[in-house]
């Protein structure tokens, strides 16, 4: 293999790490922030014209088969460059309002991009494991990155320590597994697998350690200790960030390392997600209702969601894998929103913290109370909303894979969900102001409210018309073995 | 005459858009002549329906097809039948009348008001209309929405409470629902309604799929137990939610009984049988007691609605023809009837502010045409021969009559109990001595409110004196019906 095929493969990562270090080198001699803005966004562009430029029906590899190119990697990788695209407009004006915004905020993110870049691209446990390292250290950073608060570098702590927990597991398992099949790479390690020598006892201890080191990342019951913690003391584009496009990464973690790497322990690691599934929607539901702080809820609202995605997965089929990739693309656009309209109302200098500051808007806001009700019955799973599609597909997957109580089970705990995401949409229509919201659009800047608007009609619209979504879901995973 | 299915959905649901978008702009009388035009051309397309539908075929007539959702094999597949014809017409027009005099009662946001009940009325056309299980489901679940924000904007003291309860309520239901869709779905690869009645199912699945379609349905009709979402989201209502709710709503469920569950399960439906019977008859007589002690005038309308549930449920399940036709003719009759009740109701409140029985007394004094009517949809509502009330309770009760005497017993009970807590009711509020000054005081109907009392007053009667009004519409598809549910489905 020629370089300049190496080259082809990878362009997307060696722009986004160039742009990441001049960005980190521009900011410190330059402060024009807007600028290094549209220099960011702008090697989201040209990653995603390269990306794109991939094949999508063959697998490419590279660097020794640690580096892989395919169906999978082309869907998560445009999606996050497009979330995050989504999340840079979103936050803008709330860190220029709180002093916040410089280089390194756009520096961190394209590192953390690269990072999530590199475990959907990884096809061999070191590769994987570095690109994790690079996402968390940068992701342990961005949370404190509003390091006057308290409440930030205390959830930065925890999420670093709970996070190397995490990693340690997932590294401890790496190595029991390099211990029994001598290898690294996800594709030998799988073929190796099949060898009758292999002691039972240690594979089922690496398949143990794996599955909980990629839960943690997940924030999938039962850990899910940091998620809450976490969403709450981070600023909330961080939030907005942590909660949507290193989600991708944790997916194609999982589906390289379950589906590709230890395929033929799928009956073992089958029973362990559906367990956390079960476990996460029903924990997440339930807790979500006693939150009264609406980034707290939405935290628990994203635990139970990963439950769903974990069921969906849980089946093992490509089906099942076809609903999770469309659930994981839905939920992050739907949680872009929800960030969205929460920078939106607080971009007057208050935050937006309390469920009950929402109380009136829908008589002083009429349009944002609109984008909210959306928002949430698309979280809730309500039709004519893209989120009942996402749900949809999970439960077909389900039923198909001839899982009834699993089924039941899930669309249980959405009701459950159903009941605070209408208690949310209650507070705004229902109750009478407590706070004057006016303000709110003056403060803030016309390009996020229009992306904020373009964004929750596509809940809608896309839910009118979910075909070619389920379509390219269906043809990512179909190719992905 | 393609198209015309999609045109009578989506026409309210687009003009219902439009008013939210522009009423901004315009005064409050004009947002309601604008919105009561918009209703009015709702009502008008689905007349057409009636002019071209032809009785003789049994088929499902004006239908349309298009791809939807390829991957599932979804369409978006519309037609129309015998079944679906009425209840298209009842919804557009009690719709149009709910617009037309929500003047009177709603002060604040009328503009929303009324494209809510656009909107809402689309959709729920689109439910009856629908032959594809996930479209069936968008329109039956998108339909929360709306009456959700209807309960909760303009609603009473405890609106947080019945808005939240009654969309939980159906959704619990509609969430089991679609388990049993995906399950029929991965069992014959369509989504379509017609696929699945000729799926052949084991009786245990049978049984399985008809108690997720039951709760789903038991719950908007609603059979007792599941009834006690009905009364709070009532009381709580403005007047044209309670209408909409009794008059279209209910009819949601006992409508979906005939065209899911019925033909899907029919043998679950004969395993089942006097489990439902049983359930209609504690309907018919608990309800109704219950119904005598209210002291809301609302709530009694309300479990009289139960009551009267009941008796569609028994006529539809005691499984022969007399009986489901009187079921069905029962639905029809008391969408008039309890739209009529719930209006004059509203005429009441809209005057004194006071639902509770105990604060009027002698309206007929200083309502004469008020108490007329009054008495008149009070006596349909009891059964009184003469008026569509009495059709349907009459044909269900002779059905019941064939399948076991005892059944037919417990169920003309209710003619003596419906009576009781009707001619009470009216004693009470109506007749008498005049109560206070603010009785005295009170003026007679407007002329929005005598063309709605009068409107659904000649319908009632139309109804009870020709029956055949609604039956020659429903003979044919009704047999097709009755055909499906007693052919055994068994592996």
């Amino acid at each position: 293999m020629t370089l300049s095929t190496l080259l082809t493969i990878a362009v997307p990562e060696i722009i986004i790490l160039i742009a990441a270090m001049s960005v980190l080198l521009l900011g410190v001699f330059y402060k024009n922030t807007t600028s290094l803005f549209g220099i960011t966004q702008l090697t989201l562009l040209i990653a995603a014209y390269f990306t794109a430029q991939l094949p999508i029906d063959v697998k490419l590899t590279a660097f020794n088969d640690m580096f892989i190119v395919d169906s999978l990697s082309m869907f998560l990788k445009l999606l996050s460059y497009f979330a995050l695209s989504l999340v840079l407009i979103y936050s803008r004006s709330f860190l220029q309002i709180r002093n916040l915004h410089n280089g390194e905020f756009y520096a961190l993110t394209l590192f953390a991009l690269l990072g999530i870049n590199l475990i959907i691209s990884s096809y061999h446990l070191l590769s994987l494991y570095m690109g994790l390292e690079l996402l968390s250290l940068s992701l342990y950073t961005l949370v404190a990155f509003d390091r006057n608060r308290p409440e930030a570098t205390e959830a930065a702590m925890k999420y670093f320590v709970l996070g190397a927990v995490a990693s340690g597991f997932l590294l401890y398992g790496f190595s029991m597994l390099y211990g029994i099949t001598g290898s690294l790479q996800i594709a030998e390690i799988s073929s190796k697998l099949t060898d009758a020598s292999i002691n039972p006892v240690v594979l089922s201890f690496a398949l143990v350690f794996v599955v909980v080191g990629i839960a943690f990342k997940f924030g999938a019951a039962p850990f899910q200790l940091w998620v809450p913690d976490v969403y709450q003391g981070a600023a909330t584009p961080i939030t907005m960030f942590i909660g949507s496009v290193p989600k991708f990464a944790s997916v194609a973690m999982l589906i390289r390392l379950l589906f590709q790497g230890l395929d033929h322990m799928v009956l073992d690691w089958q029973a362990m997600l559906l367990i956390m599934a079960i476990v996460s929607m029903l924990f997440g539901n339930i807790t979500a209702i006693a939150q009264t702080k609406i980034k707290r809820l939405l935290a628990y609202s994203a635990i139970s969601h990963v439950g769903f995605m974990f069921l969906g997965l849980a089946t093992g089929t490509i089906t099942g894998i076809a609903s999770a990739l469309m659930y994981i693309a839905v939920y992050v656009l739907m949680t872009l929103a929800s960030f969205g309209l929460i920078i939106h109302l607080s971009n007057q200098g208050k935050e937006l913290d309390q469920i009950t500051d929402l109380s009136g808007l829908g008589k002083q806001k009429p349009w944002l109370a609109f984008l909210l009700l959306l928002i949430f019955l698309s979280l809730a799973g309500i039709p004519p909303t893209i989120g009942f599609y996402a749900k949809f597909s999970i439960i077909q997957a389900t039923v198909q894979f001839g899982w009834i109580w699993p089924a039941i089970i899930a669309v249980m705990s959405a009701l459950i969900g159903i009941f605070y995401y209408l208690r949310i949409i209650k507070v705004a229509y229902f109750d009478e102001p407590v706070k004057n919201l006016d303000q709110v659009s003056k403060s803030s800047n016309n390009e996020l409210s229009v992306t904020l608007s373009i964004n929750t009609l596509a809940l809608l619209i896309i839910g009118l018309f979910p075909s070619s979504l389920m379509d390219i879901a269906t043809l990512t995973s179909a190719l992905i073995f | 005459m393609t198209g015309i299915l999609s045109l009578v959905i989506w026409t309210p649901i687009v003009l219902g858009l439009v008013l939210l978008l522009i009423q901004n702009k315009l005064s409050t009388t004009l947002t309601y002549r604008l919105g009561n035009f918009f209703g009015f051309i709702s009502f008008l397309v689905t007349l057409p329906l009636y002019i071209y539908f032809d009785k003789g075929f049994s088929g499902f007539q004006f239908q349309e097809m298009y791809p939807w959702i390829n991957h599932f094999s979804i369409n978006y597949h519309l037609g129309l039948d015998g079944i679906s014809l009425p209840l298209v017409l009842l919804t557009s027009f009690i719709s149009w009348l709910v617009i037309f005099i929500s003047s009177n009662s709603i002060q604040r946001a009328i503009g929303f008001y009324i494209s809510v009940f656009l909107i809402l009325s689309g959709l729920m056309i689109g439910v009856f209309l629908a032959l594809d299980a996930i479209l069936y489901y968008v329109f039956w679940e998108a339909m929360l929405i709306p009456m959700f924000l209807l309960i909760g904007i303009w609603g009473g003291p405890n609106r947080v409470y019945a808005s939240i309860k009654f969309f939980l309520y159906t959704v619990l239901g509609s969430l089991l629902m679609l388990v049993a869709f995906i399950y029929l779905y991965n069992q014959t690869a369509s989504f379509s309604i017609l696929d699945f009645y000729s799926k052949p199912l084991s009786l245990n699945i049978q049984v399985l799929i008809f108690l997720a379609f039951f709760m789903a349905f038991a719950v908007k009709i609603p059979m007792w137990p599941v009834h006690t979402w009905l009364p709070d989201a009532h009381v709580e209502a403005p007047t044209g939610g309670s209408v909409i709710l009794a008059a279209i709503m209910l009819k949601l469920g006992g409508y979906s009984f005939i065209r899911f569950a019925m033909p899907i399960s029919p043998d679950a439906l004969i395993f089942l049988k006097p489990f439902l019977i049983g359930l209609s008859l504690i309907a018919i007589v608990y309800i109704a007691l219950v119904a005598i002690v209210q002291t809301d005038m609302k709530k009694l309308i309300a479990y009289s609605s139960i009551s009267h549930m009941g008796f569609v449920t028994l006529g539809l399940f005691i499984l022969n023809p007399l009986g489901f036709e009187g079921g069905y003719v029962q639905m029809i009759s008391h969408g008039f009837i309890s739209a009529a009740l719930f209006f004059a109701i509203g005429v009441l409140y809209d005057r004194m502010h006071s639902r509770n029985i105990s604060d009027y007394r002698g309206v007929m004094n200083s309502m004469p045409i008020f108490g007329s009517f009054f008495v008149l949809f009070a006596m349909a509502n009891s059964g009184l021969p003469g008026t569509s009330g009495f059709v349907g309770e009459f044909l269900v009760i002779l059905g019941a009559m064939q399948d076991h005497f005892w059944i037919a017993f417990f169920a003309s009970l209710t003619l003596i109990f419906g009576a009781t807590y009707s001619l009470w009711l009216v004693k009470r509020i109506i007749f008498g001595e005049v109560k206070n000054k603010k009785i005295a005081a009170l003026k007679d109907l407007n002329g929005k409110e005598f063309f709605v009392m009068s409107v659904l007053a000649l319908m009632t009667l139309a109804i009870g004196i020709y029956p055949a009004l609604i039956t020659d519409i429903t003979n044919q598809s009704s047999q097709v019906m009755l055909g499906l549910i007693q052919q055994s489905k068994i592996l």
